[in-house]
């Protein structure tokens, strides 16, 4: 398996995800230029974070426009696995490729820290090691991650099990107080419909090792190993 | 002409002798363009005349290789380079503190990445007037939101740092920045300009008329009362400065780039004539070619101009092209504009004439001063130990909540969870839990860094409150097993042209010159910021010390937090009967009285030692250096620093008889608060017999109360979750 | 009498506005090459009440001067509508 990791101007979480995956994970993973089209025939894409253009305008607006955003697209419409992370999952959202929008922190700053998160579907590319219910400890960092969207969006989200991950407690209690930048219903993690293209807030390459203070992140990275790794030996 | 040019040099900050000195220079009248490349290029800022003359004190060479006044300050550790320096950007930050601490931030990560390392770090200490000052409160509001405006887009994580109040920073607050990187010893890259006909390449953003005599102008003067002089205000652009870092480590990668400078203070004419100097060549450049932003921009405009997000390269003249689509890759402006000469002279051309021709080794070269000092006369009214006459007060429990929520005291998370600390992901003891160790990726060893100083200290005595800055700089450092290595400074004082501030000054640079050699430690950088007045006075003397040290094992690493249930509790050093200068004093009595506390260098260095023995062992399970808040303090950042927090009970009889407050809060120097497992007490306690370490076991962690006791009195009981809520929450609601 | 104030700040000029420059470089990426310059600012509207319209404005000026604008490197301009 292979995974790409898209390198716009202003990304800076870049050489974090591709130490994790290609370290940590130790899967084969590439970095791709945000002017190119050619994905180089990876599996899995990731959007990773950082402030793209400088969050100026709006976050991931001028991103969105790259070249290799057309690829991505035509890529997640085929089936093909992307995670956006942080800036990513922003970038995700200016170009339609998820639903809803995500307004500055509550707090009015910047937030960086380790929340707790739930795992509310471990039914996704992105969840499958996890169990249902568990308790993950995994850092944001970000000024816009208050994650939105009309109150129907919202319920469909969760009909659909679209929402992966919610900030909760230390023994897994979503509370108004765990809620680090008031998000609706705490949402941290959302997929599209289909399932194939997550966003989350939180940073899992910078929980990918012990020393970091937390390996859970790295559990988000071997999910999409594995579930990939199934879907091959199903194909063959 | 010559007369008017005369009165321009004056207004530019230029003294009559130094004006003379440039007609000698020259051989002829100077024109406006050469004035006004002289007059940054001779600034404080740039120059340091009033204090140059005192850096031959500072060790070069200590425990580890170091790199001093080549063209990168740091030290080499298993063929890393580790580079780190210190710099201020006050008066921007008074003037305009989002901006101004954004751009000082900007500032100092180019200063790293012109050696050719990664930035990887940086750091801020900041201090600033009383907290219940309005405009206090308003700075430092815009000097965090600059930081971490500034620093979390570019993806250099802000790890540590300090943050200070006190009356004196009210009309001039301090905004102190640090960075480090980090390199293979053999990739640095030279600040200099080399091979005839090479060329000169400029990078980054355009050329606007950006603080233009910023440096010479605000760093260089006093704020008068209407803070009149606002040259106009640099504008940070840290996606611009992301991308300059990326594109510039690629071309260094690519061998053509053969010397590098950033364009910070006095921007073009400082980093040319630099250039031009080290390399002991010249430089000729065409003003025409430099991307400006704005039109008619003059020739002295574009040589003085500090707009931020530049650099000036030489590059092979074969590889220009493959140099500038480097830069164009990542969308920047890439010009050349110039070519390296044999002759030592930087001639500026612009609509092809010639409008400056100097000599770089003379340009590069200010003149020194050496200004009369006198001890000041308040120094024998404040240090007095009037203190010793004071009645304490009776509820030590209600001292300890007033001193947990005080604003110098309190947690500082509403401050650094504003920043980006785990970006690039080396952090490995964060932030809030003692000092920070960074990892380095694929190598056992690691690095750990601080900053310190404590103004009221310099104050009462200026060469011993530096010393102990150093000294407990170190002390943090060794705490958390990371041997010091190397020191940056960022020196804070008033006007050198007063007597007493320049005292001040040079006793700061005596004590920080001899403890530094003392322990081992070259200075390998470092900045000078005078005439830090308001009309209410200089700010107190504030010698920041920047600090580098070397953990071996990274896996050893240890926080400040009580982690086990049950484990001994051990004080390290001896606790005198010390109050002076202590926060105590301050706060509970509005009291700022001396002397200090005494500092021990041979004491010191024995802590050092054994804590780094101690760690190296992993007989710890936490440790932190006392400082500011003695005792009682360090056992509630123990107890409450932890991702649960944990009570400990302890009795004091064995420090001794003294003043129950002196024993509490006290901040005698040379101290360490550890935990260890009772497994692990006989060992720990036989190691520090060798090292001749006083160790007091004073009681044990656990249960969900932090108790005090003196022969069995108890002086404070209190519930840790209530101490902890109130040391957290402080500051942000004190905003 | 009710107000409302129209308030926009720009920074100064000569000042640099990287967002602006930023934004510009994506209209042209998207063939909008015709755009010379953009200005990137803040816009504000203001409710309150006052006497007169004259007062309204003194008013608003002082808002902007005291809070909307940092005179040191912005600019303002306002309007003064009632309710």
């Amino acid at each position: 398996m292979k995974f790409g990791v898209v390198v716009f101007p202003g990304s800076n979480c870049d050489h974090d995800c591709y130490y994790a995956l290609s370290q940590v994970v130790g899967v084969e993973t590439t970095l791709l230029w945000h002017q190119e089209r050619d994905l180089k025939n990876c599996d899995a894409v990731v959007l990773p974070g950082g402030f793209s253009y400088g969050d100026y305008l709006r976050t991931g607006a001028i991103a969105r426009f790259s070249p290799i955003m057309d690829s991505i697209r035509q890529f997640a419409q085929a089936g093909g696995l992307v995670l956006g992370i942080c800036n990513g999952f922003q970038i995700l959202l200016e170009s339609g490729l998820l639903p809803g929008a995500l307004l500055p922190n509550r707090s009015g700053h910047f937030i960086c820290r380790f929340v707790y998160l739930r795992v509310e579907n471990n039914r996704t590319p992105f969840t499958s090691l996890f169990q249902l219910g568990e308790v993950l400890k995994i850092p944001i960092a970000h000024n816009q991650g208050n994650f939105f969207a009309s109150s129907t969006d919202i319920r469909s989200f969760l009909d659909n099990r679209q929402v992966v991950f919610r900030y909760c407690d230390s023994r897994g209690e979503v509370t108004e107080v765990s809620n680090p930048n008031g998000s609706l219903e705490s949402i941290a993690g959302l997929t599209n419909c289909e399932g194939n293209v997550m966003g989350m807030m939180p940073h899992p390459e910078r929980s990918a090792e012990e020393i970091l203070g937390s390996t859970d992140g790295k559990k988000v990275f071997q999910s999409i190993v594995k579930w990939w790794e199934e879907k091959e030996i199903a194909r063959k | 002409m010559p007369e008017n040019n005369r009165k321009i040099a004056l207004e530019l900050g230029l003294q009559e002798e130094e004006y003379q000195k440039i007609l000698t220079i020259l051989g002829r009248t100077p024109t406006p363009t050469e004035i006004a490349m002289f007059s940054v290029e001779w600034s404080e800022h740039c120059g340091y005349p009033h204090s140059r003359k005192w850096f031959e004190l500072f060790p070069r060479e200590g425990n580890f290789a170091a790199l001093v006044g080549e063209d990168a300050g740091g030290i080499v550790y298993q063929g890393t380079a580790i580079v780190f320096k210190m710099e201020s950007h006050n008066h921007p930050s008074q003037v305009e503190p989002r901006q101004g601490a954004a751009t000082g931030i900007g500032g100092i990560i180019r200063d790293i990445l012109g050696s050719g390392a990664r930035p990887i770090a940086c750091l801020d200490s900041l201090h600033f007037g009383s907290l219940d000052d309005r405009r206090s409160r308003y700075l430092l509001k815009g000097v965090v939101d600059g930081i971490a405006f500034y620093g979390n887009c570019v993806g250099v994580p802000t790890v540590a740092g300090e943050l200070c109040f006190h009356p004196s920073f009210q009309g001039n607050c301090l905004v102190n920045v640090m960075c480090l990187g980090v390199a293979p010893r053999e990739a640095l890259a030279p600040a200099r300009a080399q091979g005839e006909g090479n060329l000169i390449l400029y990078v980054g953003n355009k050329t606007g008329r950006d603080g233009i005599g910023g440096c010479s102008v605000l760093a260089s003067q006093e704020f008068g009362e209407g803070e009149e002089k606002r040259p106009s205000v640099q504008i940070g652009d840290p996606f611009t400065e992301k991308c300059l870092i990326e594109a510039t480590l690629e071309a260094l990668e690519s061998g053509y780039v053969l010397g590098i400078k950033d364009m910070g203070a006095a921007g073009l004419t400082c980093s040319s004539s630099e250039m031009a100097a080290s390399g002991e060549c010249g430089v000729e450049i065409d003003l025409n070619r430099v991307p400006v932003r704005e039109e008619n921009m003059e020739a002295w405009e574009i040589m003085m101009s500090e707009s931020q997000e530049r650099m000036l390269l030489c590059v092979d003249k074969e590889h220009e092209q493959q140099v500038i689509d480097i830069f164009h890759k990542w969308g920047l402006e890439a010009a050349t504009i110039g070519r390296v000469i044999t002759q030592d002279k930087v001639v500026i051309k612009q609509r092809g004439e010639v409008v400056a021709q100097i000599p770089a080794q003379a340009l590069t070269q200010p003149p020194v001063y050496d200004p009369p000092q006198i001890k000041p006369a308040y120094l024998d009214e404040v240090n007095d130990a009037r203190w010793r006459k004071i009645f304490p007060p009776s509820d030590w429990g209600e001292v300890l909540t007033k001193m947990v929520s005080s604003p110098n005291l309190s947690s500082r998370r509403w401050v650094y969870e504003q920043y980006d600390h785990m970006v690039q992901t080396n952090t490995v003891v964060l932030p809030g839990s003692g000092t920070v160790i960074l990892r380095i990726k694929d190598e056992k060893w690691g690095i750990g860094v601080t900053s310190d100083c404590n103004p009221v200290y310099c104050y009462l005595d200026p060469y011993r409150g530096t010393q102990i800055a150093v000294a407990e700089a170190a002390r943090n450092l060794a705490s958390v097993g990371a041997r010091p290595a190397g020191i940056t400074d960022c020196l804070n004082f008033g006007n050198p042209q007063k007597p007493d501030r320049y005292w001040q000054f040079v006793q700061a640079i005596k004590g920080l010159a001899e403890a530094a050699r003392f322990f081992g430690l070259p200075v390998v950088s470092g900045n000078v910021s005078f005439y830090n007045e308001s009309p209410q006075g200089a700010v107190h003397p504030t010698p920041t010390i920047g600090m580098v040290g070397i953990i071996e094992d990274v896996n050893r690493a240890i926080s400040s937090s009580f982690t086990q249930e049950g484990s001994w509790v051990i004080l390290l050093g001896d606790t005198k009967e010390e109050l002076g200068g202590s926060e105590y004093l301050q706060l509970m009595f509005g009291l700022e009285v001396g002397p200090p506390p005494e500092v021990n260098l041979e004491t010191e260095r024995k802590l050092q030692n054994l804590l780094l023995d101690l760690v190296s062992r992993g007989l710890l399970l936490s440790s932190l250096d006392l400082s500011e808040g003695g005792l009682a303090l360090a056992l509630v950042e123990g107890c409450v620093t932890g991702e649960q927090a944990m009570g400990v009970k302890v009795e004091l009889e064995s420090l001794g008889s003294m003043r129950e407050d002196a024993l509490l809060f006290g901040e005698s120097c040379g101290r360490a608060l550890v935990s260890v497992s009772p497994a692990c007490l006989a060992q720990v306690q036989s190691i520090c017999e060798k090292y001749e370490i006083p160790a007091r076991v004073l009681g044990k962690t656990g249960g969900d109360k932090l108790v005090v006791e003196k022969s069995s009195r108890v002086l404070i009981s209190t519930k840790v979750d209530k101490i902890a809520r109130l040391w957290t929450d402080a500051l942000s609601s004190l905003l | 009498m009710n107000f409302i104030g129209k308030v926009v700040v720009l920074l100064k000029e000569g000042v640099f506005d990287p967002q602006g420059v930023t934004i510009k470089n994506a209209l042209h990426n998207l063939s909008f090459s015709q755009v010379s310059r953009v200005r990137t600012g803040k816009y504000f509207e203001v409710e309150f009440e006052a006497d007169s319209e004259s007062e309204a404005e003194n008013q608003l000026k002082s808002m902007c001067q005291e809070l909307l604008s940092n005179p040191v490197i912005e600019e303002y301009s306002f309007q003064v509508e009632t309710e």
